[in-house]
């Protein structure tokens, strides 16, 4: 049964073709081409399940390539796609939470503008995710992670009307940018070693230590994580995520849970022997970039008033997760936290979605008390919160637990410490954006009411796996014919060699679970209660904290100073520069030119091709004047001077010859 | 041979109507004129024809032409004289200079 394997390039494929038909045909079809987004992620599905069942049964490891160039000898440009137990699980991921989330935008974006547009767009984004997912070297992997990006820039700037929004996408293309040339040099300082792009040659060679790799690995392996802190919103670039909630919900439903910051924690996953071989002397910076992330940025989620920076915030903090688990040589931890939560954050975020649908406004202030008008979004919201908070045993639960574990187990005792707190600081937040959302009373306008059945039953299908995704993977419980999911994941080409804990440690969980309940607690004493205003019950006034994170630490400000104070100087200089050298060289140029067109025009063109052309018209002019005055009309004038003509010719043939 | 005083004739009545072709303002006259050019041509060619008895009597045969051709040139001549005198009560010449530019 190596069909799905062998055509599994047919779902890299069809979000593409998905995106052409949708701009040529999109606008004259009923749903305006959300059939066609809708179809071929469908499709996609199909593929990306029956190979998800067949690697828990059998494992499926595969590759497909065709050669595209050669650069040089021996580098070789291939694309194709490789299925292993990574990228199966990515698939499905990307196309089950996909086809959920474009479901729930035929009803997000009835009647709204550019709609063809908006799911053409988001064909591309997933085909993007998938040809990067897909990728069996660097450089399809690059051109995909280049796709997601330009696809979000468009996307985040859907609403491009209102210049924030527009500025908001500028933000996120920038900022991936520059953390894009880390990985664009690190891809090819790693391949030039190792002699090729293929993942499969890489991870080999770091699994053999092979020597000239070695002595890049560092370098080499910083640089990619430098690319993967740009696109999985590391501090500190994590500054273009919370701004890239201008884009419609859905979009940041996708964005956060299944594509685009998934990419960098991928990215550590598929070169993972990498830096668990080579590159030991970066992963403790890397730990530490991941423990701050998760711990500073789920603070910031406290403060927010917009429920989807909260949500964004909320992404950062847990992308923080993986990347310290993935950094630390929890493989399996960390790409199990990215599969759980992309099911709990894109239901946190549709459902937020649906309560902004209702609403007509992001701001948590005008929210309060919808918990009796829209019950399904509530209870749906309420599973992925308690999932997202840890809470057992839900799916969020497990994979933090087996991140605790992994911290514990390689060592990292302070960051295990930090990643609990940051348990409770999640619950904490989430009990907020809970509280102020469907508790309380209703504060904004209009009466809101449930979301259409379209909306509503994407986020039933979202709430069921993030309450019981995490039963895939409970420490040493191997399930029935199918193993678990750390077995799943280990269907690679190159041993990953992490570890796994074989028992729950209570102790561990239990502490997890104390803080994620003390967050919980915590936030329901201090937002429970309803209040008049948003600024009574937003009560989390601890001094200085609390104008330091409602200012996000002034990070956007540090980054505008940092680039105003060092680029300043440059710019004035360039100015002057270019005022005074490169200005003159130019003027003294065009003065030359100048004088030369004077030249040429005055003397030349004035003078002698026009005076050449005046003269021959003005001697046209003599002679028909002078001729002229023959023309008399006088007939018998005419008639003497043939008789003139006649008698000289006569004249000359008689006399003369 | 009596072919000189013929073309001695022709001569005098050509130069007759060069004269009046040039002289005369009456458009009528200077018509006139130029069948008494014509008839001169006529003249010479039946001369020569009479000295020099061609085969094919091509001085006869082209005199009769140019009778021809002159009748032809007459009644057009006349037929213009005649709407130019309508238009412009006048047959004088130089009143009809409007052939110019």
């Amino acid at each position: 049964m190596t069909f799905f394997a062998d055509t599994a390039g047919i779902m890299l494929v069809l979000p593409f073709l998905a995106f052409l038909l949708i701009m040529a045909v999109g606008k004259r079809m009923r749903r305006q081409g959300a059939e066609l987004a809708i179809g071929a992620l469908a499709i996609n599905t199909v593929w990306a399940t029956v190979l998800f069942v067949q690697n828990m049964t059998e494992g499926v490891l595969a590759k497909t390539t065709f050669e595209i160039a050669r650069i040089g000898s021996d580098l070789v440009f291939e694309l194709g796609w490789v299925v292993d137990g990574l990228s199966i699980m990515m698939f499905f991921l990307v196309n089950v939470v996909g086809l959920l989330v474009f479901v729930y935008a035929v009803g997000y974006m009835q009647g709204d503008v550019r709609v063809p547009w908006f799911f053409a767009a988001f064909s591309l984004f997933v085909g993007s995710m998938l040809l990067l997912v897909g990728a069996p070297n660097l450089i399809q992997l690059i051109i995909g992670w280049e796709g997601v990006g330009l696809a979000s820039y468009l996307l985040i700037g859907f609403y491009w009307e209102d210049l924030d929004n527009v500025r908001a996408g500028n933000k996120a293309f920038l900022v991936n940018k520059v953390a894009d040339v880390g990985l664009l040099l690190g891809a090819i300082i790693v391949a030039l070693a190792v002699g090729s792009f293929d993942f499969q040659a890489i991870n080999l060679a770091a699994a053999e230590h092979m020597e000239a790799l070695s002595s890049v690995a560092v370098v080499g392996g910083l640089l990619l994580f430098l690319g993967a802190m740009g696109k999985s919103a590391q501090f500190p670039f994590h500054i273009w995520l919370p701004d890239a909630m201008a884009g419609p919900t859905p979009v940041s439903a996708l964005m956060h849970a299944a594509t685009m910051v998934t990419a960098g924690i991928y990215l550590m996953a598929r070169t993972f022997p990498l830096f668990q071989n080579l590159a030991e002397e970066v992963r403790p910076w890397m730990v530490a970039i991941g423990a701050i992330t998760l711990f500073a940025m789920g603070l910031l989620a406290l403060v927010a008033d917009d429920i989807k920076k909260v949500l964004a915030y909320s992404t950062v903090a847990q992308l923080g997760y993986m990347m310290t688990a993935v950094a630390a040589g929890g493989y399996t931890a960390g790409v199990f936290h990215l599969f759980t939560h992309a099911f709990f954050k894109a239901l946190l975020f549709l459902g937020a979605g649906s309560v902004i649908h209702a609403v007509h406004s992001n701001n948590m202030s005008d929210m309060g008390g919808l918990r009796k008008d829209m019950p399904i979004t509530y209870w749906t919201f309420v599973v992925g919160s308690l999932s997202l908070a840890g809470i057992i045993p839900l799916a969020g639960f497990w994979s933090k637990d087996e991140i605790l574990a992994t911290l514990g187990h390689e060592g990292y005792t302070a960051v295990m410490w930090i990643a609990i707190a940051g348990a409770f600081v999640t619950a904490f937040y989430m009990t907020r954006a809970v509280a102020l959302t469907f508790h309380g009373t209703y504060k904004g306008h209009g009466h809101p009411h449930e979301s259409p059945r379209v909306m509503t039953v994407p986020l039933i299908l979202l709430a069921i796996p993030s309450a019981i995704a995490g039963l895939l993977s409970i420490p040493g419980v191997s399930l029935p014919g199918i193993g678990n999911f750390s077995e799943w994941l280990a269907v690679r080409e190159v041993v990953m060699g992490d570890h796994h804990a074989e028992v729950i440690q209570w102790a561990l969980a239990g502490s997890g679970i104390l803080a994620a309940l003390a967050g919980i607690a915590l936030g329901w004493v201090i937002f429970g209660k309803d209040r008049e205003t948003q600024q009574q019950r937003d009560a989390f006034g601890v001094p200085i904290l609390y104008p330091l994170l409602r200012n996000k630490y002034y990070m956007d400000d540090l980054a505008n100073g940092v680039v105003g104070a060092t680029m300043g100087p440059v710019a004035r200089f360039v100015n002057w520069t270019n005022t005074y050298i490169i200005d003159a060289l130019v003027n003294s140029v065009a003065l030359l030119t100048k004088g030369l067109g004077a030249f040429v025009y005055g003397i030349l063109d004035q003078r002698g091709v026009d005076g050449a052309v005046h003269g021959l018209s003005a001697a046209a002019d003599g002679a028909g004047s002078a001729l002229r005055k023959m023309q008399t009309g006088r007939v018998q004038q005419y008639a003497a001077s043939f008789v003139g003509g006649v008698l000289a010719l006569i004249i000359v043939f008689v006399f003369v010859t | 041979m009596l072919l000189n005083q013929f073309l001695i004739l022709a001569a005098a009545l050509f130069a007759l109507g060069i004269y009046g072709l040039l002289v005369r303002r009456n458009l009528v006259l200077i018509l006139l004129s130029v069948e008494l050019m014509l008839n001169a041509v006529n003249i010479n060619l039946i001369a020569f024809e009479s000295v020099l008895r061609s085969e094919l009597a091509v001085g006869q045969v082209f005199s009769i032409f140019v009778i021809t051709v002159a009748a032809a040139e007459v009644g057009i001549g006349l037929a213009i004289v005649i709407m130019i005198f309508r238009n412009r009560r006048s047959a004088n010449v130089d009143d009809l200079s409007l052939m110019r530019w």
